[in-house]
């Protein structure tokens, strides 16, 4: 069985997170960059899989400008096999992405395609579901377990009444949850080992896919702040206050 | 699981313009050595603070041809101004009276943490192999005593110290030569200079704390290129600091403030003596309608000639801040640490190839601007022991008519974890609360940061004595940790009626300070797990 991992590069999620003065987007020159976190989980469980002896090789792909080869590169100093990165400037959205992503799953032919459950800058939680729409295969998204049988896949979701678990048929998709593993750490001589490994490029115009965007975004702008809290001298008070000024009871 | 080795011909710990500049430099002169570089922030450049008015002498010798590499110097010094600070007034002192080492025109406003990625580029360019978000947690020594390496640490250790499910051992780093290059007060470092005794016959070593804010300003009040320094309030005349304001690209300004750690006063907070002092007129003037983007503070060295330690010791150097080539009057440290780097990787060299020993190092140094530089500056810093007034008209003799070559050499006497006098017998300071346009908190401050460290750990900050704090410290100094850090890790929290010292690690942005003002040496400062710490964009 083979896996394809789809890895993308994000704002550190411990970046405080600026927007530019002219509200055309966030603050991204010197800024930490690192892997979508539930990506990391994708990675690792395609990687116990496979070092479970259930998978014979994991492909690591990221789509993106040239330096989100690092994203690959991390990818691979964690046990994926070889890496592959499609180059594409400016805003991939998640239809083009999923679109780049059906090429890359027409050329690689793989059995499972894990991802994030979605990308912590846009939050779209959209590209799984759109990939498995365009190649016609079953999706099981927010994935929190996931244990492979023989054709299929038993897999636990977090849902918002809890936990359901489903079977999807191979070849599928999964978008994975953060609690579904603790992404291991890359060891040094790991990385040095990654180093070595392939990555091959291809230029997302070579795959035939339009990658403009389709979503006009008129501003981004900084949440509101929030009012500093009060404290309360007794309950009576805060009674008072619940009643009369939030207006909740 | 037993750890895995790997051997270089250099191993360089610390990915500063030290530690960058040793590699680079050795890449040039032999592109066949195997040279890497530990960095214990999660890249190059997260954990860089400095002001920065760049001297670019050493980065002629190193890069010639810098200015044709896209290189992030570009906003040249074009007007400098010093003002002495009353409570409410302002002096403004002519530059022309500045000593020369104070005289900026050549220089350039910085990031400097950009311009260590910068470097870090040149670096892997040339096939240095650098590995951020590794610590080195440990010396490894031959059995002739000599330094044989460095470990890294050990990820995945719970709070207990059991290994989790993550668990991933450290590894063994080998290098022909090691090279330290952690910074001011490197846990490293400090252990070699202990045991090679390298500051041997040295007066203690000094340091100051330093802060930096970056805040975007309305375009009137910006002028591209300005560096503005100021000395006086708020601080007495018995307390050594100032602040800076440099006017960078894109109407930000870097604005900072350096205390030095020799205060006396327990009850002193740097911090809050940095937020007060961006209260008075002349400062708010210029940051009223702008707003705060970043904050840090990192210690930073002091002691210069006096107390610069031995760098060199059986199969190893030390260099940059991690030995203290900062030069105080210039404030400027970056040029000297580089130059420091740059000899070392010619020492290594020669000491690979002839097999000459490591202490050529010496004299290269010896014969090198860098010392000559610390050598007239030597007297500025300790005339300031005697006040700001005696200081500075010590410094105006010293620097503008005997261009440093007074016959003598002015002492540091105290180290200074010794220099706090007794809570009860200093003057407690009321600080203003923040208004949180122009003066912010330490959580809020320290939420600009980014830093983070993994939860589940051993804390790093290690208390010899866990009982200390609360049985003495607290009685006789106020325990002063709860002010001098800057970023709120130190607390003493009152639990039914007894009192209890907290201590928050994770809110660690790696300053150092602790490890150097705590009066009993009770705190040490270790590495956490790799990459945490702050994620400093462009200190």
């Amino acid at each position: 069985m083979k896996i394809l991992v789809a890895v993308k590069r994000v704002i550190d999620y411990n970046v405080q997170i600026r927007v530019k003065e002219d509200g055309s987007g966030v603050v991204t020159d010197n800024v930490k960059m690192s892997t979508n976190p539930p990506d990391d989980n994708a990675i690792e469980e395609a990687v116990k899989i496979k070092e479970a002896g259930k998978a014979s090789e994991v492909v690591a792909v990221s789509v993106g400008e040239e330096k989100a080869q690092e994203t690959v590169r991390k990818a691979l100093a964690v046990g994926a096999d070889r890496g592959i990165l499609v180059k594409a400037d400016g805003s991939i959205e998640p239809l083009a992405v999923s679109k780049i992503l059906q090429k890359i799953v027409e050329k690689e032919k793989p059995d499972l395609v894990f991802m994030g459950k979605q990308a912590i800058d846009d939050d779209c939680n959209q590209t799984g579901q759109m990939l498995a729409a365009l190649l016609n295969w079953p999706q099981a998204t927010f994935a929190s377990k996931i244990e492979v049988k023989d054709k299929s896949l038993e897999v636990t979701r977090e849902i918002d009444e809890g936990l359901e678990t489903i079977e999807v048929n191979v070849p599928a998709i999964v978008t994975c949850d953060l609690r579904l593993n603790e992404p291991r750490y890359a060891s040094l001589p790991n990385i040095m080992k990654a180093k070595k490994k392939p990555i091959e490029q291809i230029m997302a115009s070579d795959l035939g896919v339009d990658t403009k965007p389709r979503i006009e975004q008129i501003k981004v702008e900084e949440p509101p702040k929030r009012k500093a809290g009060i404290k309360v001298a007794s309950v009576e008070e805060l009674v008072q206050k619940l009643k009369n000024e939030a207006k909740v009871i | 699981m037993s750890r895995e080795t790997m051997e270089y011909d250099v191993v360089i710990v610390g990915g500063g313009p030290s530690g960058l500049s040793t590699a680079i430099k050795l890449k040039q002169l032999d592109s066949n050595l195997n040279v890497c570089i530990l960095e214990k922030a999660s890249e190059i450049g997260a954990h860089i603070l400095s002001g920065n008015v760049f001297e670019t002498r050493a980065l002629d010798e190193l890069i010639p041809n810098w200015r044709e590499l896209n290189s992030p110097i570009k906003i040249k010094v074009t007007k400098e101004k010093f003002l002495f600070l009353g409570k409410k007034k302002s002096l403004s002192w002519p530059t022309w009276l500045l000593p020369a080492v104070q005289q900026n025109h050549k220089n350039y406003i910085i990031s400097l943490a950009n311009l260590c990625r910068w470097l870090a580029e040149q670096a892997e360019a040339l096939g240095v192999e650098i590995f951020p978000g590794f610590p080195a947690t440990e010396v490894l020594y031959n059995e002739d005593g000599s330094v044989k390496g460095v470990a890294t640490q050990d990820m995945g250790i719970d709070k207990e110290g059991n290994k989790k499910d993550s668990f991933e051992p450290g590894i063994n780093l080998l290098g022909k030569v090691t090279v330290f290059a952690e910074g001011c007060r490197g846990h490293l470092g400090k252990q070699l200079i202990k045991k090679f005794e390298l500051d041997k016959g040295k007066d203690p070593q000094q340091y100051g704390i330093g802060f930096k804010e970056i805040w975007e300003i309305e375009e009137k009040n910006h002028t591209e290129g300005l560096v503005m320094h100021t000395a006086g309030w708020p601080l007495d005349n018995n307390t050594y600091g100032g602040s800076f304001m440099y006017h960078a690209e894109n109407k930000q300004i870097f604005l900072g403030y350096v205390i030095g750690l020799d205060y006396r006063n327990p009850h002193l907070s740097p911090f809050d003596e940095f937020q007060r002092f961006k209260t008075h007129p002349a400062i708010k003037k210029i940051i009223e309608g702008g707003k705060r983007i970043s904050y840090g503070a990192r210690a930073l060295i002091e002691g210069g000639f006096q107390s610069l330690p031995k760098m060199f010791m059986p199969g190893a150097l030390l260099i940059g801040c991690d030995a203290g080539t900062l030069n105080m009057p210039k404030i400027k440290g970056s040029h000297t640490a580089m130059k420091s780097g740059i000899i070392a990787a010619e020492t290594i060299e020669e000491h690979l190839k002839s097999n000459k020993d490591l202490s050529i190092f010496d004299e290269k140094l010896k014969s090198s601007w860098l010392y000559k530089e610390l050598f007239q500056a030597r007297n500025v810093k300790p005339s300031f022991s005697w006040g700001l007034i005696l200081g500075i008209i010590f410094t105006g003799l010293d620097q503008i008519l005997f261009k440093g070559k007074l016959p003598f050499t002015l002492r540091h006497k105290h180290a200074d974890h010794e220099t706090l006098k007794p809570a009860k017998d200093m003057p407690k300071i009321d600080y203003p609360k923040p208004d949180n346009i122009i003066t912010f908190d330490k959580t809020s401050s320290v939420y600009l940061t980014g830093t983070n460290h993994e939860d589940n750990q051993p804390v790093h900050l290690k208390l010899k004595d866990p009982n200390l704090p609360i049985s003495y410290t607290l009685n006789e100094f106020d325990e002063p940790a709860q002010r001098y850090c800057p970023a709120g890790v130190y607390e003493v929290q009152k639990e039914n009626d007894i009192n209890k010292f907290v201590i928050n690690a994770q809110n660690c942005i790696h300053c150092k300070t602790c490890d150097i003002k705590e009066p009993s040496q009770n705190i040490t400062w270790v590495t956490p797990e790799g990459g945490g710490g702050p994620k400093y964009g462009n200190m």
